[in-house]
């Protein structure tokens, strides 16, 4: 049996702009189902609206989110928003709308805020690091 | 955080104020060095003029890069290299820069480096 090899991805360009976030999807989906670990996705840059709660595509095109959170189920991936790139953008989990007085959370569910530091330590314990920008 | 921190190789290829991407790459040097990894900034392209003497904030009322980029070596970053070819491309040479700088081909770099992020 192929253990495989551990993956981190790192995405750094905002959703239905750029290809980055559906590449970096279809690469996700691809390595898990070729017995590859993906440790944890990194959203960076215009990459954090990857994890905008209320995004509602057209009904003909990719559903991101739902995929994402898909593919953190099926492999056990962390979903994790560079935070300081996500708050000005406005991506704000229910803690860090507490925090700074403001209504309503607007970070999806499966996805947490996480600091660069996190990404560090992925790309540490992971085999390949690939940025999808 | 893992008993052997990896290198970190950081290619910047935007140009400053425009964007946040030179920005974005600062934070990840200083974070990646405070996290006890080696660090590296590799500039290429417009990057380059990321490294231009003189810079102010700019007019979008952005923190400007400069005074991170003046700060690394307190970081403990102190390889900048710099892709010859992007600064003679501009009319520039290393005259032009508020910082020593190497010039590195980025092909031997990838290689020295265990991970390597593109800006």
């Amino acid at each position: 049996m192929n253990d495989g090899l551990r993956y981190t991805l790192l995405v750094m360009g905002a959703p239905y702009s750029r290809q980055a976030s559906h590449s970096a999807l279809r690469f996700g989906e691809a390595l898990v189902a070729a017995n590859h670990r993906l440790e944890g996705v990194f959203f960076y840059h215009d990459g954090v609206y990857n994890a905008a709660r209320l995004m509602t595509p057209p009904q003909d095109e990719p559903r991101l989110a739902s995929r994402w959170q898909a593919l953190a189920d099926a492999s056990g991936a962390r979903l994790m928003v560079c935070v300081a790139s996500a708050l000005k953008r406005g991506l704000l989990d229910a803690r860090e709308a507490e925090r700074h007085g403001v209504r309503g959370e607007t970070l999806a569910p499966g996805f947490e805020l996480a600091g660069l530091g996190q990404l560090v330590h992925a790309t540490a314990i992971s085999d390949r690091t690939l940025t999808f920008a | 955080m893992p008993d052997t921190p990896v290198s970190l190789l950081i290619v910047v290829r935007h140009a400053p104020h425009g964007t946040s991407w030179l920005r974005e790459a600062l934070d990840l040097a200083l974070v990646g060095a405070t996290f006890g990894c080696e660090v590296a900034l590799h500039f290429c392209d417009e990057g380059v003029m990321a490294l231009v003497e003189g810079q102010g904030a700019g007019a979008l009322g952005q923190k400007g890069t400069a005074p991170t980029i003046d700060a690394l070596s307190l970081y403990d970053i102190e390889r900048l290299y710099v892709d010859e070819s992007s600064l003679s491309d501009r009319g520039l040479d290393s005259e032009a820069l508020a910082h020593e700088v190497e010039f590195a081909e980025l092909a031997e770099l990838v290689r020295e480096f265990d991970r390597v992020f593109t800006f």
